[in-house]
């Protein structure tokens, strides 16, 4: 593993058997990603995106093939262990929130850390710094079903980065919202993953939103089609914004 | 099971119960009154214990009965006196009561009473001074139910035999006897010095002599049973207090132990309630559970919440179901009183209530296990990916056996800790599940059945309607097996009940006798014959009859073979003492099974008898042996000539051993007379004559009989039935929560076809058309399956016919159709008021 990477997949391959049928969904893909960096994976339905991230986050075991996430050999872990990790290093958004409907915006953010075992007073005023951060300092004891769909997506932005995670995967953060508040949840992303230095892997349709990443991996059949870094990405900018000018 | 501990699961799982009150209550709720049940009985058993241990002595009224059917002879009067202490007697048979004032007739339990009986305890009556008068005076107690049958009053007589006496006051309770004896046979206590003067104990007279004693505080009982157990010139069976204490103990045993299944089949109920309400709260934390996997917790950790939950509402539904367990409690002695031989003194059970909680607890735990273990397969690969299969999917079919098998064996223990009986507890949990299995293949074919011929040309609202029964997320099979449940047990019970009383419904058939006259002297049958005629009644059956005890066995003599450990021959039927007959031919209720049945005995050698099928099993006899009879101290050689069935169910004397003509004649003998009155009035008036005549002859009125065992049936019905109540609110509140959860799995369905344009009415004839072939489907199936249960009672048990009642079958058919009807659509009624959106916010909690 290249020593800058933090995530380092290589010749994974991922089948489901049904019934007689066995279907591959992902056939011998490789590629690593630099920490801090943001990229977008793309592709059309069925391509293996989904797949991809939620072996990549530790979410499933894959069937041939390594994954390296900050120098620990995920395959190689049992269920608990890949839960710590995913605890530990890991932050997730979804596009449809995912959020625990029976607790409030600020009990829903708390979680993470909670599970970590942090004080209670810690965690909470963390909880609520970064829902004040999201722009929801008055809805910190509302439940999902009280909150726009926005709204959610913001306590499921929150959430994520309450750990402060090495890496942030975000499957189709944007996809259940409307144009304006997609927009403010992109700027919300970007803007935390640079304030944090966090690395943030992104799984879009929107190519828009995609060329905003510094580099693109577009998925086809199961396979990496194409891999390019882009030019006057957000992240490009962002990295302009945040490095001093004598460096 | 560290994660179980941590702090962190206890608060998310109160976060998470927070906002699912109502669903949760649901869950507990089916619960409750399977527990309630449980500790109510078990509370009840353990105060009657408590009771009768405390009033042990008063249970029989003295330290030692002794009792024998013939007069005391000098050496059993000697052997009294040896024994010392307080000696009271008492002299025991059945007879007529007249009261002149009403001209009424009663076959009563006379009880000539001399000495201070009871010792321990009181006789109580009304005046309460009434037991002095009876002591002092010449004055008769009568039983208080006697008196207010007749209309008689303190001050009015009492005709017994030839002596008249006023009636000096009513008993209330005797000590150690239940007040339903009184419905058997009403007790008359008369002074015992009055017995001769009644002219009522004759040859062939069934009397029991008793005599009461009262030792000094540490007499050694042991030898004093051991002295009774020696021999002496006449057979002397006894009584003590231990022995009465294991009696009463034994006996309510066995009620505890049948209305405990009763009670245990709500909690079996409850059960499955709470299996259904948990198996849909979970399947919608299956997503949460995903999430919290996602974000770091493992895979127990997010199962112990709910595990947390489950068991934290398990203990709070057994502490309401011990609570109001505690308070019906109250309410069972008032129900089982009048067959409890003690004023039952209600306490705090501690068993009970530990019984409770972990009764409560364990099954919602037992029941909640499988759905709940399916969260710990919950992979947060679905928070990518929603996972809507059934949720028992996601465990093996190894897994989901071995919780089977757990909770089989749970029925199974819990019924034979209840019962102390494992052939009982074995046999009670096979009938639960193939009672399960039959319903749930039952559910299953209908499901199948529905699909395969689908009636297409229906309206769509019905068409609608009718495939939610079959369609995924359907609550077909849980509603079909907790109703069915329901209904197969309470119309059992009603059914059985029913032919029960059907069958004793013997007296209302044209012809059939419903007068039985007895203790009939040779000398006064031709009169008793006459009173019969001229009140325009006919004699049915005249019969001698003629007392006997058999001597020996094939040789051998029975008190040998009653020693005989090896030898597989009843005690009672070599102890008991035979009322046979003599005639040439055999009747129409008698078919002969083997041998021949010879009318005239030989004149020299053994007399050839026949033998009824059960005492011919009973003392192990076949055709050919030999039976030596003590007919009055006379000996009578005979054998085994043939064995016969006899339909002991005919309102006629029936009997176990039928002599032929010509030996018994000249024996000592009594004849029986069988009539039918044609009504009420004319049975009083041949009574009243024959009494007045004759008074040593008992009558027994099969009609008051009748209404005495209708009224026995009725009352232990009643108490039966009391605790069925538990199963069927059960199975109404499991109906109520399975419509109440499942209620959000077709609520976005609603939603959508309200969206689509469907109207309220259009929604509540779909929803309304599911509920209605739930309930007709539920109650068609727990009638078919009672009715098989009742005809295989009838056929293999009772031995009795059985046709069910049309009008049950329609009433309860009907009934449980509308309720659940009425259920289903009033917990859905939020569909139709509230807006598609308000209904989704409402329900996205």
């Amino acid at each position: 593993m290249e020593s800058n990477s933090i995530l380092s997949v290589s010749s994974l391959t991922q089948t489901f058997t049904t019934g007689d049928h066995k279907l591959t969904v992902l056939d011998d893909v490789s590629f690593s990603i630099e920490k801090g960096s943001m990229c977008s994976i793309v592709g059309p339905s069925g391509s293996g995106k989904t797949t991809l991230v939620g072996l990549c986050a530790g979410l499933d075991r894959p069937a041939k093939g390594t994954i390296i996430l900050n120098d620990i050999n995920i395959g190689k872990l049992n269920e608990d262990e890949r839960a710590k990790m995913r605890n530990q290093h890991v932050g997730f958004v979804f596009q449809t929130f995912q959020l625990v409907p029976t607790l409030t915006a600020l009990e829903n953010v708390m979680v993470p850390l909670e599970l970590r075992g942090s004080s209670a007073a810690s965690t909470q005023l963390k909880a609520t710094e970064l829902l004040a951060k999201v722009g929801l300092s008055d809805r910190l004891h509302h439940y999902p079903a009280q909150l726009s769909g926005g709204e959610q997506q913001r306590v499921a932005i929150a959430r994520a980065f309450i750990n402060e995670p090495d890496i942030l995967f975000a499957d189709e953060p944007t996809g259940n919202l409307d144009a304006e508040t997609g927009a403010t949840i992109e700027d919300l992303l970007f803007e935390l993953n640079r304030d944090l230095g966090t690395t943030l892997v992104l799984v879009t349709h929107d190519l828009t939103l995609a060329n905003k990443c510094e580099r693109v991996i577009e998925l086809k059949k199961g396979s990496i089609y194409r891999d390019e870094v882009t030019t006057d990405t957000v992240a490009a900018k962002s990295r302009e914004q945040v490095t001093p000018p004598n460096q | 099971m560290n994660s179980f501990f941590s702090s962190w699961t206890w608060k998310m799982a109160w976060r998470d119960a927070r906002s699912n009150k109502g669903r949760l209550f649901i869950y507990i709720s089916a619960i409750i009154l399977g527990v309630a049940a449980q500790v109510a009985i078990t509370s009840f058993r353990e105060n009657i214990d408590h009771t009768v241990n405390s009033q042990a002595k008063e249970l029989l009224g003295a330290d030692l009965e002794v009792e024998t059917n013939e007069p005391y002879t000098d050496q059993t009067l000697a052997f009294f006196d040896s024994l010392g202490g307080q000696q009271s007697s008492v002299v025991e048979f059945a007879s007529m009561a007249y009261f002149p004032k009403t001209g009424s007739t009663r076959l009563s339990n006379i009880r000539a009473l001399e000495g201070g009986f009871p010792f321990y305890g009181e006789l109580l009556t009304q005046p309460k001074n009434a037991v002095e008068k009876l002591r002092t005076g010449n004055q008769a107690l009568v039983d208080q139910t006697l008196m207010t049958q007749f209309n008689i009053r303190i001050g009015d007589s009492v005709k017994i035999g030839n002596v008249i006496l006023p009636i000096g006051g009513a008993i209330e309770k005797v000590p150690g006897e239940a007040a339903a004896v009184s419905l058997i046979g009403p007790r008359i206590f008369i002074p015992q010095r009055l017995v001769d003067s009644t002219n009522l104990i004759q040859p062939g007279s069934r009397v029991e002599y008793k005599t009461y004693f009262k030792f000094e505080a540490g007499r050694n009982m042991a030898a004093v049973e051991a002295s009774l157990e020696a021999d002496h010139d006449q057979r002397l069976r006894y009584d003590t207090v231990e022995e009465r204490k294991e009696e009463i103990g034994e006996a309510v045993a066995n009620l505890s132990k049948f209305l405990n299944l009763i009670g245990f089949v709500a909690l079996l109920l409850g059960g499955i309630g709470v299996a259904s309400a948990i198996h849909v709260y979970i399947k919608r934390k299956v997503d949460t559970a995903a999430i919290l996997r996602c974000l770091g917790s493992s895979a127990r950790q997010a199962m112990n919440i709910f595990l947390v939950q489950a068991l934290v509402l398990g203990f709070i539904g057994a502490l309401c179901g011990t609570l109001l367990g505690l308070g019906v409690q109250f309410m069972l002695p008032g129900l089982f009183n009048e067959f409890l031989p003690v004023q039952v003194d209600i306490g705090i059970s501690w068993f009970a209530i530990g019984l409770g909680f972990l009764t409560g607890t364990g099954v919602s735990f037992i029941f909640a296990l499988l759905p709940l273990l399916t969260l710990s397969k919950a992979s947060p690969l679905y928070t990518l990916r929603t996972f809507d299969d059934s949720i028992t999917s996601l465990l093996s079919t190894k897994t989901k056996g071995i919780i089977y098998l757990l909770i089989a064996i749970t029925i199974a223990g819990y019924a034979v800790l209840l019962t102390s009986d494992w052939q009982v507890g074995l046999f009670f949990t096979a009938g639960i599940i193939i009672a399960f299995g039959l319903l749930l293949g039952v559910a299953r074919m209908l499901m199948m059945l529905i699909r395969r011929f689908f009636p297409t040309s229906w309206p769509y609202v019905w068409r609608q309607g009718l495939a939610n029964l079959y369609r995924p997320n359907n609550q077909t099979t849980a509603l079909m097996v907790s109703l069915g449940l329901g209904v197969l047990l309470i119309s059992t019970l009603y059914f059985s009940q029913n032919m029960l009383m059907n069958e004793l419904q013997f007296a209302s058939r044209e012809d059939a006798p419903n007068l039985i006259f007895y203790d009939i002297q040779p000398d006064q049958n031709d009169g008793v014959n006459s009173i019969i005629k001229r009140n325009g009644a006919r004699v049915i059956q005249n019969v001698p009859m003629v007392t006997m005890r058999i001597d020996s066995l094939n040789g051998v003599s029975a008190d040998s073979i009653r020693n005989d450990s090896t030898r597989d021959v009843s005690g009672w039927a070599l102890r008991r003492e035979y009322r046979s007959t003599y005639r040439d031919t055999l009747l129409d209720s008698e078919t002969l099974l083997e041998g021949e049945w010879v009318g005239r005995a030989p004149d020299t050698g053994a007399v050839p008898i026949s033998l009824a099928q059960e005492i011919a099993e009973d003392l192990s006899a076949g055709i050919g042996d030999t039976l030596t009879f003590d007919v009055q101290g006379i000996p009578v050689k005979t054998y085994v000539g043939s064995i016969r069935e006899v339909d002991f169910q005919r309102v006629q004397p029936n009997f176990f051993v039928l002599f032929p003509s010509g030996v018994l004649e000249p024996a000592p003998q009594i004849f029986v007379t069988v009539t039918r009155a044609i009504d009420r009035n004319q049975s009083v008036q041949i009574q009243q004559d024959v009494v007045q005549s004759y008074p040593n002859i008992s009558a027994i009125d099969v009609r008051l009989i009748l209404s005495t065992i209708q009224s026995f049936i009725d009352k232990i019905s009643f108490a039966i039935e009391f605790m069925a109540l538990f199963s069927i609110i059960t199975g109404l509140i499991v109906l109520a929560s399975s419509v109440i959860v499942s209620r959000f799995q077709r609520i976005r369905e609603s939603v959508l076809l309200r969206t689509l344009g469907a109207s309220k009415r259009q929604i509540l004839i779909i929803t309304g058309v599911e509920y209605l072939f739930l309930g007709l489907l539920s109650a068609l199936t727990g009638l078919f399956l009672s009715i098989i249960t009742a005809w295989a009672l009838s056929y293999f048990y009772f031995d009795i016919s059985f046709i069910p009642n049309l009008w049950v079958i329609v009433l309860l058919t009907l009934g449980l159709t509308g309720l659940t009807l009425l259920i289903g659509l009033f917990s859905s009624r939020d569909i139709y008021k509230k807006t598609p959106l308000e209904i989704l916010r409402l329900e996205g909690t």
